[in-house]
């Protein structure tokens, strides 16, 4: 596995790509915190590159990267080797790059230009979330051979978990503004690993005004060191889920 | 002035002076006094006992009262004396009378610490009550652990300086207010900490009154309650981590100035609490880290001019039955929401503030912007309506819809604005 993981990352390093996507993230949040004299706005502006960007790319790179390495996975298979072992090295291999490049783009400059506790928070559902997107890269390319279907459903992925489910959640709240819908509203956010990154992150920034939002079941939830714990947990099942399904797939797999 | 109204600030120099004016005349007619007798009270003194000594005093006559246990139960002063302490002598009710009842003018007390005043729902028991009284100067001490600290009523002209007055209150019902003053007018509050009562300062039916230099924190309730209490001023009080800051209700001509409301946080919790009050004057306040800033509920002909408010949750919720005020040349910077409001009427005028989300442009370089600015968001009208939409804040669909709401407002009014926003905060 070990061997198969140095292949992967020499073979993205010489890609090219997430060398380019680890510049363009140190661009971006160099120049947003040296734009703004209040570090506070770079964090906030930062927290959307977090939110969008990063989930993006992650899950674009890991697609056509996967489908690219096809014949790579079929040689591979052919040897004496453990079929678990060919996918999660090929999945350490994408993430440990991928947040490799995340650290070096956006952690650099968070630790260097926000205080600690915050840019801990945004580094740590960075890479959360970067995991997370590989994994669901993992599953969408077992399900589909067909390249261009996957890139498309990949995208789908992404748009659904970083626009439509909050629209949807939006739309039912408006819906069922009546009825005490905050538990439920807390169980839903747990479906989309975007939106418990952001209430993390949220939960930092606008401590004030979310002091005064009537709900106080959702501060106490998320706000205490046990709820922190709990959402990075769901994370990490957000990880982990889709990587198990996709590893069983493809176990059984006729390439 | 710039401002209008300003013989108001006058008014509180004036008071400010005339501060000093009776500190000299009480200068004097203590030395005329004093030439009278001082009595000395303490285990190795001609009086034991605080009660006797009170019972031997004649008007105009000193006690100096030495550091000891004194438990007497209930001491009531009928005559013109002073009170002072020397090296903390501790006045203690053992939770079962009021202790000190103030019942004449021109009392002075001095350097003590009072403590355990009783609990009585009823009668309001204190550590120092004044009734019905003038000239009376509470200066210096130290109150711990009770009901009420000091308690006005009925009286005029009296000093509340440099007090120490802390309780350990957990719940509203059980525990009085710090410095509690009610049908009184002309007193000066100054300097005081308060800490634990269920409001720091309580007014009721107050007038002609400064507040100056206090600091009220960790209260119950609020740092400061005004009731029915007009044409009074507070000026340099820090209110930190109340129930709510101060609250300001059913009063007209109130001067706020260079207050400091910071980290009053909680569900319903409010740096400044405005209902139902008229001409009134906020000026060069600071409001950090509240949950609102300031709330304005039928509130008019108030200027609110040079505050900062600076990472609230809500700048300024400023409720639709508002009108006529004038908020001008304040800094909003690091607020979630700047401003919210509950309804389409917009009676208020907001002129030359500095809004650090603005986007606009200022080409003829005269440091204000040349497009005007809407500080409402679409989203803070959204989180009025429906508080637990605050759990979808900062995610893209709400950033777009912002957006677009800035684009072409139609759901907030579009005359609620600021036509010559500031480039530059007032305050750097």
């Amino acid at each position: 596995m070990i061997r198969i993981l140095k292949y992967v990352i020499l073979d993205i390093i010489k890609n090219r790509l997430v060398l380019a996507y680890a510049i363009i993230l140190a661009v971006l949040s160099w120049s947003l915190f040296s734009l703004e004299d209040n570090s506070a706005k770079g964090v906030l502006s930062l927290t959307n590159v977090v939110l969008l960007l990063v989930p993006l790319f992650s899950v674009i790179f890991s697609t056509i990267y996967l489908y690219n390495s096809a014949e790579f996975i079929e040689l591979l298979v052919s040897q004496p080797l453990k079929r678990r072992d060919i996918w999660l090295g090929f999945y350490t291999g994408l993430s440990l790059a991928l947040a490799a490049a995340f650290m070096i783009g956006a952690g650099l400059p968070l630790l260097f230009f926000a205080d600690l506790g915050m840019s801990l928070i945004l580094i740590t559902t960075g890479l959360l979330i970067t995991f997370v997107f590989v994994s669901l890269a993992m599953l969408v390319t077992v399900m589909t051979r067909d390249k261009a279907r996957g890139i498309g459903l990949a995208i789908l992925v992404w748009l659904f978990f970083a626009v439509l489910f909050d629209g949807l959640m939006l739309l039912l709240m408006f819906q069922f503004s009546d009825y005490p819908i905050e538990k439920t509203m807390i169980g839903l956010t747990s479906l989309s690993p975007i939106d418990l990154a952001r209430i993390m992150i949220l939960l930092r920034l606008d401590v004030s005004a979310l002091m005064g939002f009537t709900g106080a079941l959702f501060r106490d939830f998320f706000g205490s060191r046990s709820g922190e714990m709990i959402s990075m947990a769901l994370l990490v099942l957000w990880a982990a889920t889709p990587l198990l399904i996709s590893g069983l797939r493809f176990r059984k797999k006729d390439l | 002035m710039k401002y209008g109204r300003a013989y108001k600030l006058t008014g509180v120099l004036f008071l400010l002076n005339s501060m000093r004016l009776y500190s000299i005349i009480f200068c004097i007619s203590f030395s005329y006094f004093l030439s009278a007798r001082t009595l000395n009270v303490g285990k190795n003194f001609t009086f034991q006992k605080l009660s006797l000594a009170f019972k031997a005093a004649s008007a105009g006559d000193t006690i100096l009262i030495h550091s000891g246990q004194y438990s007497e139960g209930n001491l009531i002063i009928d005559k013109p004396i002073s009170l002072i302490g020397i090296g903390w002598p501790v006045l203690d009710g053992e939770k079962k009378v009021e202790i000190l009842s103030v019942k004449a003018s021109n009392v002075l007390i001095s350097g003590l610490v009072v403590k355990g005043s009783n609990y009585a729902s009823l009668e309001d028991p204190a550590a120092i009550k004044v009734y019905d009284a003038s000239h009376v100067n509470i200066i210096g001490n130290k109150l711990e652990d009770n009901f009420f600290g000091i308690y006005l009523q009925y009286s005029k002209k009296c000093v509340i300086r440099g007090n120490k007055i802390r309780a350990y209150g957990k719940d509203e019902q059980m525990i009085g207010n710090g410095i509690h003053c009610w049908k009184s007018d002309s007193l000066q509050i100054i300097g005081n900490e308060i800490c634990g009562h269920r409001d720091g300062i309580y007014f009721e039916f107050v007038t002609h009154s400064v507040i100056w230099r206090n600091r009220s924190h960790n209260n119950i309730r609020y740092g400061l309650h005004f009731m029915f209490s007009n044409d009074d001023a507070y000026i340099s009080n820090v209110f930190r981590e109340n129930g709510s800051g101060v609250a300001v209700m059913f009063t007209k001509r109130v001067l706020m100035i260079n207050n400091h409301f910071v980290e009053n946080w909680g569900d319903a919790s409010y740096g400044l609490l405005l209902k139902e009050i008229s001409d009134c004057n906020i000026l060069n306040n600071y409001f950090n880290k509240n949950t609102a800033g300031i709330y304005l509920e039928g509130v008019s002909r108030a200027d609110i001019v040079e505050n900062t408010f600076d990472d609230n949750g809500w700048g300024m919720k400023i409720q639709a039955s508002c009108m006529d005020n004038r908020i001008l040349q304040n800094d909003f910077k690091g607020n979630t929401f700047d401003v919210s409001t509950n309804g389409d009427l917009v009676l208020n005028t907001f002129e030359n503030n500095y809004w650090q989300k603005y986007e606009g442009y200022d080409l003829n370089k005269d440091g204000f912007g040349d497009i005007p600015f809407h500080p409402l968001s679409l989203y803070s009208k959204i989180a009025e309506n429906n508080p637990s939409a605050m759990m979808l804040y900062r995610s893209f669909i709400v950033m777009l819809m912002d957006r677009t709401e800035k684009v072409m407002p139609s759901i907030t009014p579009d005359n609620f604005i600021d036509e010559k926003p500031r480039m530059k905060p007032v305050y750097l």
